[in-house]
């Protein structure tokens, strides 16, 4: 185990000390006093090693990380798990734009809300499933050009608007799940809206456990249902943009 | 060497730059270390081709005079603008901007202010009836454009532009910010990819008491510049962010508008979502549309526009470039980063970042400047 007083530290030399030290053979950091330092835990491998955040990390946190998991007991700013393919990023607070963007696997858990351009062009192959799940509320642009994985929004507190505009816009994989009913007839045309089925409650009910745990919440009010899900209705939902659909 | 007349054939610019913005609602002045440690967070988004600040509240002693900062290329151009003044204005006072040179920004051009007052007698009364802010604009595009080796870079009154080619917590020690006070601040690092960063080009860009600091492109620029110049603005600067100085000058000055309506001009609805509206506000916001088509401006941005009143912090519609804001009693916090907020107020009371397209406004109380020698110190 380690701590890090990372204040007034400059992200070069506190990522080099991160790395110099998983090199090492630490597996538990604690890091103190972060304000802004980019770039923390990119590209790091290792499923049993865990960075604990106190302080609002920089941009592009755990970006292309590949196992180890990330908490943050504040809130987060952009760029969160960019292109990361396992492992988890824990946030206790809200996140800004852009999170998960590309995402190839692992887990994003949000307990706040989260800001615009979240999950977008997330994917997924096989058992590689990327999950983000957000507890509050999001911007626009929401899971748009999503091609796999799957997403979770709880509008846990309450609030009016769930999502902003462009919800699912170009939305070709995936399933996106809610746990409120909204009237999707404003977004977008190349998605269907439908009840979550069985199947999808036992999918979602490890991921929820474990969300709930994390955040102190009752597991048994996230798991009621009913949940509702969001799926492309093509693969290709522009197949036919070029060309005339007879084709 | 040094050349303020910006003669590149370049049409505009693109940048990925940094903002902050401290305002205090009951106008009590502060000076420019809050602000200047809250942009020095966002260093690693400029490059040290730019960085500046804009102050409200610095020149209460001379606040019904037009202070313009002036940067010159040598001494001709100064004796020949000052010639300029001579004719037109009662000068006040004038003096060199007090400078600190570090081994940061030794390499600088001419930086002086003067304090001034349009003559009532005029040469250019001959020809028309400008009102005195009309007379300073003009004057302000005259230099910029027609003066070899000059350029205002502040004419609004008790305000300042204080800006330059260096990261901006250089440019703070280099005008010494930590002597100057003022209820807003307003900052800027730049990341310049299009336009060479020169004095000039840094932001603030500033007319009259309104002030820019902006991160991102101006894609209509052309179309933008040109609805201008209808109105006799002359662009001299070739950087996008210009447009948006002027553009407000226009609507707000000129045409009238209330300052909220002026930023749904700049970041104008979406006709499906004036669709949506009520039929009184679709009336409104579709003749806004219509009218001002040719102000509206396209392509990312992040703006912070300061005015004698308050502040406001303005996204693109589809909210392309990050702003944050966040809360702390009477002051209030713009950045492009959470933690450049943090950096300067560890617990706010609240944190939020606007919609896109849709403005953040903090107006100041009407309450006298009081002046408050120590730094702000918020827990």
């Amino acid at each position: 185990m380690i701590t890090i007083d990372a204040k007034d530290m400059h992200y070069k030399e506190l990522n080099k000390i991160i790395r110099e030290n998983i090199a090492s053979g630490i597996k538990n950091f604690f890091l103190e006093n972060v304000n802004g330092q980019y770039y923390i835990g990119d590209g790091i491998k290792g499923d049993d090693i865990t960075i604990t955040v106190n302080g609002v990390p920089g941009n592009d946190l755990g970006v292309f990380m590949d196992g180890p998991s990330i908490i943050v007991n504040n809130n987060v700013q952009d760029n969160v798990g960019n292109t990361m393919n396992a492992g988890k990023i824990t946030i206790k607070g809200d996140a800004g734009d852009v999170v998960g963007y590309g995402m190839r696997g692992g887990r994003i858990y949000i307990r706040g809300n989260a800001g615009y351009r979240i999950g977008i062009h997330m994917k997924g192959y096989n058992t590689q499933i990327p999950v983000i799940i957000i507890g509050g509320k999001v911007g626009s642009f929401f899971g748009e050009y999503m091609a796999g994985g799957v997403m979770v929004l709880l509008g846990l507190n309450n609030s009016e608007e769930l999502a902003g505009e462009y919800f699912g816009v170009g939305m070709h994989g995936g399933t996106i799940y809610l746990k409120k009913k909204i009237d999707f007839s404003k977004y977008s045309k190349e998605v269907e809206f439908l009840e979550a089925n069985d199947e999808d409650m036992i999918f979602l009910k490890k991921y929820l456990i474990e969300y709930a745990n994390d955040f102190n919440l009752q597991a048994e009010d996230l798991i009621n249902g009913p949940f509702y899900k969001i799926v492309p209705s093509s693969a290709r939902p522009y197949a036919h943009l070029y060309t005339s659909s007879a084709l | 060497m040094l050349r303020l007349k910006n003669n590149f054939s370049i049409e505009h610019d693109i940048a990925g730059c940094g903002l902050c913005g401290i305002i205090n609602i009951r106008k009590i002045r502060t000076n420019g270390e809050d602000i200047k440690k809250a942009i020095a967070l966002e260093h690693d988004r400029g490059n040290g081709l730019g960085g500046g600040f804009a102050v409200y509240g610095c020149y209460p002693e001379y606040a019904d005079l037009y202070a313009f900062h002036v940067m010159y290329d040598d001494l001709a151009a100064k004796h020949d603008t000052e010639e300029y003044f001579k004719n037109n204005f009662i000068i006040e006072k004038q003096e060199s901007i007090p400078v600190f040179k570090t081994s940061k920004i030794n390499d600088h051009p001419i930086l002086h202010r003067y304090f001034l007052k349009p003559k009532s007698d005029r040469e250019d009364r001959l020809l028309h009836d400008l009102g005195d802010d009309d007379f300073v604009v003009s004057s302000v595009m005259l230099i910029n454009s027609e003066y070899d080796g000059a350029y205002v870079f502040s004419s609004g009154k008790n305000m300042g532009a204080f800006k330059g080619v260096g990261y901006p917590e250089d440019i703070a020690d280099f005008y010494m910010l930590d002597n100057v006070e003022g209820y807003m601040w307003t900052a800027h690092n730049r990341f310049p990819t299009n336009t060479p960063g020169w004095w000039g080009g840094a932001h603030p860009f500033t007319l009259l008491d309104w002030s820019i600091v902006h991160n991102g492109e101006i894609s209509s620029y052309g179309i933008n510049k040109r609805y201008l110049e209808m109105f006799k603005y002359n662009l001299a600067l070739k950087t996008d962010t210009e447009v948006i100085a002027y553009i407000l000058d226009l609507l707000i000055r000129k045409h009238g508008l209330p300052v909220e309506l002026a930023m749904n001009v700049l970041a104008a609805p979406f006709y499906q979502t004036i669709e949506k509206m009520e039929p009184k506000q679709k009336e409104l916001y579709t003749a806004l549309r219509q009218i001002y088509g040719s102000a509206l401006l396209n392509g990312p941005f992040a703006i912070i526009f300061g005015y004698p009143d308050g502040m406001i912090a303005l996204n693109d519609r589809i909210k392309l470039r990050p702003l944050v804001a966040g809360t702390k009693g009477d002051f209030t916090y713009i950045a492009s980063e959470e933690s450049s907020i943090r950096e300067i107020c560890s617990s706010p009371d609240i944190v939020w970042s606007p919609k896109a397209g849709e403005p953040i406004i903090i107006k100041t109380i009407n309450t006298e400047n009081i002046s408050q020698k120590q730094r702000l110190i918020i827990s």
